[in-house]
């Protein structure tokens, strides 16, 4: 990188440059006083460095977790001071809680009035670091290189997740000799354990001697990229496969070992299989409560076998028997190695035995057949993208419904905000996640409530011609909301009810084509219309309005007392 | 953590404990430190921060009052931290530890020969002798400072300040052995990463 060094480089411009080494391409933004002169360096580069400007910076920080989660890359985001930097703080937070890699620059003040309440100062530091992985103030010119490199290397290594590095105004103008050496290690950071192998052993025997041994995979598979492991392990060991809603695309939906969807809406089968496996392998997923419904009453029949890489999440909620400290594609690849290779036809028929249960009641207890039901639309956009599209969801009812209906075939097919559950996510998320793979149909399926959290960017959707499809899924009510309510609060509707404007108007005043489906017979053409269209498009369809997601497991429930009705 | 069983009981019962935590010296490291504990709602009973044997790191001692469960998992949280070397739970057996304490009262009470008698009784000493008063300092562990307190006071304390405890730990190991362990592990040759376009 030696050509790269040069006398009476600027901050901004070293900020640039630290980019460029990374390899990024592609930033997502919107600017303001404390960060004009990156603005400034930024001008220079912008055929190599695509800015997307956002419409607000929550669709910036949303927009590159799609990206991110698109390519296994990192995203990359600007904002100034103030507020540009606080309406971060809700990305920031989604982005830890799911682990995805961000690398978050904001403008800050002139260091000389830090602390001063001066015009659009805030703590940026002491806000975001709760909800960073790590986070650094910036004052000097000379110091914004390494804090890039440690930056990028900390938001990608180990558990990923979101860096903030916030860069005052008169590091910005500085000056310093430019030289980028990426950061390869820190003392105090240990990112990739060493495999432990004696307790993998341990696993192996376990599993060989398992009966009904079951494995719940979540997101670490895609964020350690151990797909092909996991492939070969399950075929080897016949063990059947369920997701966490993170998880979904890791493994093929269609595959005869794939047993479904786990959690508090998640499929029958694999919820009830959950308090009878007698071997509970855990793979990069964290238990999350929604997962395990009452952790008291959850497994305890079972030997529980948990992989993952961070250190903390093992034995946080579930003690497990064997705790595998490790990366989930070493670990896989060894425990291959380790197992023998087994059949389990019985205990297999006994997950396609309760998915028929599940199917008959739900299919007994469906609404009358004239109103179109968001299970139908998602298997009908299955069908036709045949399971290979990349589904961004957003949060609600409908989330739930693409969750279990889609049948995603392929890896990295699934970007939804799983840990936060932040309404609004979905749209600026599949902007990022289309512009990062163009090559892929990105259909952002989201409610009519969460839509309008965030339609600021269909402004983004219209300036960069971003080719996603939006399929709003409209109830006319905050329908996960209102079917807690008829459950549990004696249908008492308070305040879940919404009233819309014209979303085809709305993306046609964008220039944005757009369509609305109000009956079954025509779902099918709205949909492939949608789907055939070159470049952005809307699509509104209007869906029963009280349709409840079933199968639930309600709160304080074990996974074993899930609801089919 | 080794392959062996982690199933076991986890005793609910609340004691006290003293986490020692190594960290690199930056910027608004206590912040990140503490609210690990707050986000846990527990509450530290106190905290002391000094510059370790090693130069460039800190040392932290906090002692809290909790369930070993619910310690484990803070520690946990806390290695986590990028800047965090290291950090430690010990329970009391395990920690050797002093306290300080500061008393200031009138030099008039002492021409009560009483107030002698009690700061030799405690192994005290006076730190400062001012006309108008005299300040007392003791060292020990909090029953013994606190006893200090009870035998001063009727002769009327004026200040009265406590330092958190500092605490060093039985076993042998070295701090600087755990650093050269760190810096030991093998870093992976190339990161868990791998770009699937362009990024
Ligand atoms: C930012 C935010 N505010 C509130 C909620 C609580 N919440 C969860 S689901 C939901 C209803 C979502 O309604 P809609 O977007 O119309 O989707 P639907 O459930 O009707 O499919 C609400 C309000 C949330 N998850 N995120
Ligand atoms: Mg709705």
């Amino acid at each position: 990188m030696n050509d790269m060094k040069t006398m009476n480089c600027t901050g901004a411009q070293a900020v640039i440059r630290a980019l460029l080494a990374e390899n990024v391409t592609t930033i997502f933004g919107y600017p303001g006083g404390a960060i004009m002169p990156i603005y400034d360096a930024l001008y220079d580069h912008r055929d190599a460095l695509n800015h997307v400007l956002v419409r607000h910076e929550q669709g910036a920080i949303h927009a590159a977790q799609g990206y991110a989660r698109a390519t296994g890359g990192t995203g990359v985001v600007f904002a100034t001071s103030g507020p540009g930097a606080t309406n971060l703080i809700t990305g920031l937070a989604d982005a830890q809680i799911d682990s995805t890699p961000l690398v978050c620059i904001t403008g800050q003040v002139a260091s000389a009035l830090l602390g001063t309440d001066a015009f659009q100062e805030t703590d940026v530091m002491g806000i975001s670091m709760p909800v960073t992985k790590w986070n650094v103030q910036v004052t000097r010119a000379e110091e914004i290189p390494a804090a890039l490199a440690k930056a990028f290397h900390i938001a990608r290594t180990g558990r990923p997740g979101p860096v903030l590095v916030d860069i005052t105004k008169d590091a910005q103008f500085g000056a310093l000799d430019f030289a980028y050496e990426p950061c390869v290690r820190i003392r105090s950071y240990h990112p990739k354990p060493e495999l432990p192998l004696a307790a993998l052993q341990e696993a192996a025997r376990l599993l060989d001697g398992a009966s009904k041994p079951f494995m719940v995979i979540g997101q670490g598979v895609l964020l350690a990229h151990a797909e092909e492991e996991l492939l070969r392990f399950a075929e080897k060991t016949g063990i059947p496969v369920a997701s966490t809603l993170l998880g979904l695309g890791a493994f093929p939906c269609d595959h005869p070992l794939y047993v479904g969807f786990v959690g508090m809406h998640g499929d029958y089968a694999p919820n009830i299989k959950t308090n009878e496996c007698d071997v509970l392998l855990a793979v990069g997923m964290r238990f999350d409560d929604r997962v395990t419904g009452d952790v008291s009453r959850y497994a305890k029949q079972a030997k529980v076998v948990h992989i993952d890489i961070d250190a903390a999440e093992i034995g946080k909620i579930i003690t497990p028997h064997v705790p595998v400290h490790a990366d989930a594609k070493d670990a896989l690849r060894e425990l291959t190695t380790l197992v023998q290779a087994r059949r389990h036809p019985d205990w297999l028929r006994e997950f396609q035995e309760a998915k028929r249960v599940e199917v008959e009641t739900l299919a007994e207890n469906a609404m009358p057949a004239e109103e179109l039901k968001m299970d139908e639309v998602v298997q009908l956009l299955s069908a036709r993208t045949r399971g290979e599209a990349l589904v961004v969801t957003d949060v609600g009812q409908h989330q739930m419904v693409a969750a279990r209906h889609y049948r995603y075939r392929k890896t990295r097919s699934n970007i939804t905000s799983g840990g936060l559950g932040t309404m609004g996510f979905a749209l600026p998320a599949a902007i990022g996640a289309k512009l990062a793979a163009p090559e892929k149909t990105v259909v952002a399926v989201i409610g009519d409530g969460g839509f309008q959290m965030t339609l600021q960017e269909l402004g983004t959707i219209m300036q960069s011609k971003v080719a996603v499809k939006v399929l709003i899924l409209n109830n006319r009510f905050l329908g996960m909301v209102r079917q807690w309510q008829q459950l549990f609060f004696e249908k008492r509707y308070s305040f879940t009810e919404m009233v819309s404007p014209d979303f085809v108007a709305l993306a046609k005043a964008y220039g944005i084509e757009a369509n609305r489906v109000e009956a079954k017979d025509g779902l099918d053409e709205g949909l492939s219309r949608m789907l055939a269209h070159e470049g952005p498009y809307l699509l509104e369809v209007m869906v029963a309005k009280e349709e409840n997601v079933f199968p639930m497991i309600p709160t304080g429930a074990s996974v074993s007392e899930i609801r089919l009705a | 953590m080794g392959p062996a069983s982690m199933k076991t009981a986890e005793p609910e019962m609340e004691k006290t404990f003293t986490v020692s935590i190594f960290t690199e010296d930056r910027v608004g490291m206590l912040n990140r430190v503490t609210i690990i504990f707050t986000r846990r709602h527990l509450n530290i009973a106190s905290i002391t921060a000094s510059e370790s044997e090693v130069p460039g790191v800190f040392r932290y001692t906090i002692v809290l009052n909790a369930t070993r469960g619910q310690v484990d998992k803070v520690v946990g949280q806390l290695e986590r931290l990028v800047d965090v070397l290291k950090a430690f739970v010990h329970e009391e057996e395990d920690v050797v530890h002093q306290e300080i304490a500061l008393y200031k009262v009138r030099t008039g009470a002492l021409l009560n020969g009483e107030v002698e008698r009690v700061i030799r009784g405690n192994h005290a000493r006076v730190l400062s002798v001012d006309p108008e008063f005299l300040v007392i300092e003791k060292t020990g562990h909090v029953q013994e400072t606190q006893q200090l307190f009870e035998q001063l006071k009727p002769f009327g304390i004026l200040e009265f300040a406590r330092s958190g405890r500092v605490a060093v730990t039985k076993p042998m190991k070295e701090l600087s052995t755990y650093l050269k362990e760190l810096e030991a592990k093998e870093q992976p040759a190339t990161d868990n990463w791998q770009l699937t376009t362009d990024n």
